[in-house]
């Protein structure tokens, strides 16, 4: 029981990350309708940043707060140069300009900082968390820090004005502008908030799989995967889908036979493909009521 | 009597295909001006090509001030505001999030708070409804839905293209001796497009018959309306 509970637990401090990703991921996708591949690469590139930062000299969360405000720049500025002017192109356009973005991120962070692994610090330490065995203090830490994060988006989105207009832009771009909505800074902002967004993620889950290029790979594959279980449609299902697919894996790779570490990931896929096989819009993905 | 919108010389393009050819009419502050015509003749282009939707050349001036290459989003904040064919009514949030996003552009929230409850005793359904998701509301229902959204702008002119559009008949009775009240009351011009010329005509004051993206006739609506004519030959009843 005890190796249950662990196993659970363990897997929401993870599915916090991949909640974070999901919701990046999903941000963006209302937005520009594109699911963005270079997510985790931009999240990766983050934490570096926060670790120059550091390296610097300056404390951790001085750090963090500036990189939070470096990312929601640098994704705003993304925005502007390389998918507005995108905007009205096929499909595979910008599935090659994420790709382009995937690439050069990537590249950029193995000349600048190398390939080699770095450690990364975690202010909340590594000790058990209140004397208990399940769970460290730097994974409480994880949750503490995205549940205080989905609050403050759930509460910017629903009680502002600006959130209100974003959400507006989203569902229905003509109808917005027709209310005095600029709908293509409201897409920037929703880039620089899912970019700041995935900074956390790459920051929160650095000390576990250590900072270097390729961190991020399987976390983003974890988070598309939560992000299709619980529907593109909707920010609240991505959530739910990222803590569902971090208990799910971690149960998968202790109970079931041969599965063990290595086939974790073959079982996120199989979990995007199934859910899209049987219920296309994912868990909470939006049916929209309409009458005509 | 000022004149608030003058048109002039109105073309308007889809792509290679020219929709409206120099096309000229104006409106009166404080008028119910109408825009009839049939099917495809140019009427919804025209208030698309107001609020820039539409690629177009021409002069569209409101209060004296040229309206050509401002965004969509710039020229609502000159009050005036556009309820689009098909209402454009924000389906998966609420009622009452349908109206404040009406009031966004402004920054008096207290007059938005008392707007709102404007709104709400202009149409009780929409109070009952408050919570309610936008999209589950009735088309009438969503029609006032519109209408309300666009007066919480609180306009000096709205467009209506085809308010009437898919509604029982008794319903646009209804919608339309509001937009009355709120012309006259409210003093918000109204420039209205519809197919159902006989109702705009009772209720307007001035109109304009459009053909193939052309004024064909112009005067007061009473006049058209008695001018058998006309209305056999452009607005067929």
């Amino acid at each position: 029981m005890e190796l249950f509970t662990n196993q659970v637990l363990a897997g929401i401090a993870t599915g916090a990350i991949y909640a974070c990703m999901a919701l990046a991921v999903v941000m963006i996708y209302q937005a520009i309708d594109h699911l963005n591949f270079a997510q985790g690469e931009m999240a990766m590139f983050s934490t570096f940043i926060s670790w120059q930062l550091m390296q610097w000299g300056i404390p951790y969360w001085a750090a963090f707060i500036l990189t939070l405000a470096l990312s929601f720049i640098a994704g705003i500025a993304i925005e502007r140069i390389l998918f507005k002017p995108l905007a009205k192109a096929p499909v595979l356009t910008n599935v090659a300009g994420f790709i382009a973005l995937f690439a050069i991120i990537n590249s950029s962070a193995g000349l600048i900082w190398d390939f080699t692994i770095k450690q990364y610090p975690t202010p909340f330490g590594s000790a058990p968390f209140l004397g208990s065995q399940l769970i460290s203090t730097h994974q409480a830490g994880m949750i503490g820090v995205t549940v205080l994060l989905l609050l403050g988006l759930y509460f910017f989105f629903q009680y502002t004005r600006i959130g209100l207009a974003m959400r507006a832009a989203a569902s229905v771009p003509e109808s917005a502008r027709l209310v005095g909505i600029n709908t293509s800074w409201m897409i920037a902002l929703g880039w620089g908030m899912a970019t700041a967004i995935g900074s956390i993620a790459g920051m929160l889950i650095a000390p576990v799989v250590f900072l270097e290029p390729n961190m991020m790979g399987g976390v983003l594959i974890y988070g598309f995967a939560a992000a299709v279980l619980g529907g593109l449609t909707s920010p609240f299902g991505a959530v739910v889908g990222g803590f569902l697919v971090g208990i799910f894996e971690n149960l998968a790779g202790t109970y079931i036979p041969g599965v063990g570490n290595e086939l974790k990931l073959p079982i996120a896929l199989a979990l995007i493909i199934s859910v899209l096989v049987v219920k296309p819009a994912g868990l909470f993905g939006r049916h929209i009521v309409k009458r005509v | 009597m000022t004149t608030l919108l003058n048109v002039k010389d109105l073309r308007a393009y889809y792509g290679q295909v020219q929709a409206l050819h120099g096309l000229s009419f104006s409106l009166n502050e404080g008028s119910l001006t109408t825009l009839l015509g049939a099917n495809g003749a140019g009427k919804t282009t025209t208030l698309r090509a107001i609020c820039n939707m539409v690629r177009s050349t021409g002069g569209i001036e409101f209060d004296g001030k040229p309206l050509n290459n401002r965004s969509t989003e710039n020229i609502v904040r000159f009050g005036i505001a556009h309820v689009p064919q098909g209402r454009g009514t924000f389906t998966t949030m609420t009622v009452e999030e349908n109206l404040q996003l009406g009031a966004i552009t402004r920054k008096d929230s207290a007059g938005i708070v008392s707007d709102i409850e404007r709104m709400y005793a202009h149409f009780p359904v929409l109070k009952q409804r408050h919570t309610q998701q936008a999209g589950t509301l009735s088309g009438g229902e969503q029609q006032m839905l519109a209408v309300a959204r666009a007066l919480m702008l609180r306009p000096r002119l709205m467009l209506l293209d085809e308010p009437s559009f898919g509604l029982a008949p008794l319903v646009v009775r209804d919608l339309f001796g509001i937009l009355g009240k709120i012309n006259r009351e409210d003093k918000v011009s109204i420039l209205v497009v519809e197919q159902n010329a006989q109702l705009a005509l009772e209720l307007a004051d001035q109109a304009y018959v459009i053909e193939t993206g052309r004024i064909v006739m112009s005067g007061n609506a009473k006049d058209i309306a008695n001018n058998e004519e006309i209305r056999k030959s452009y607005l067929g009843y």
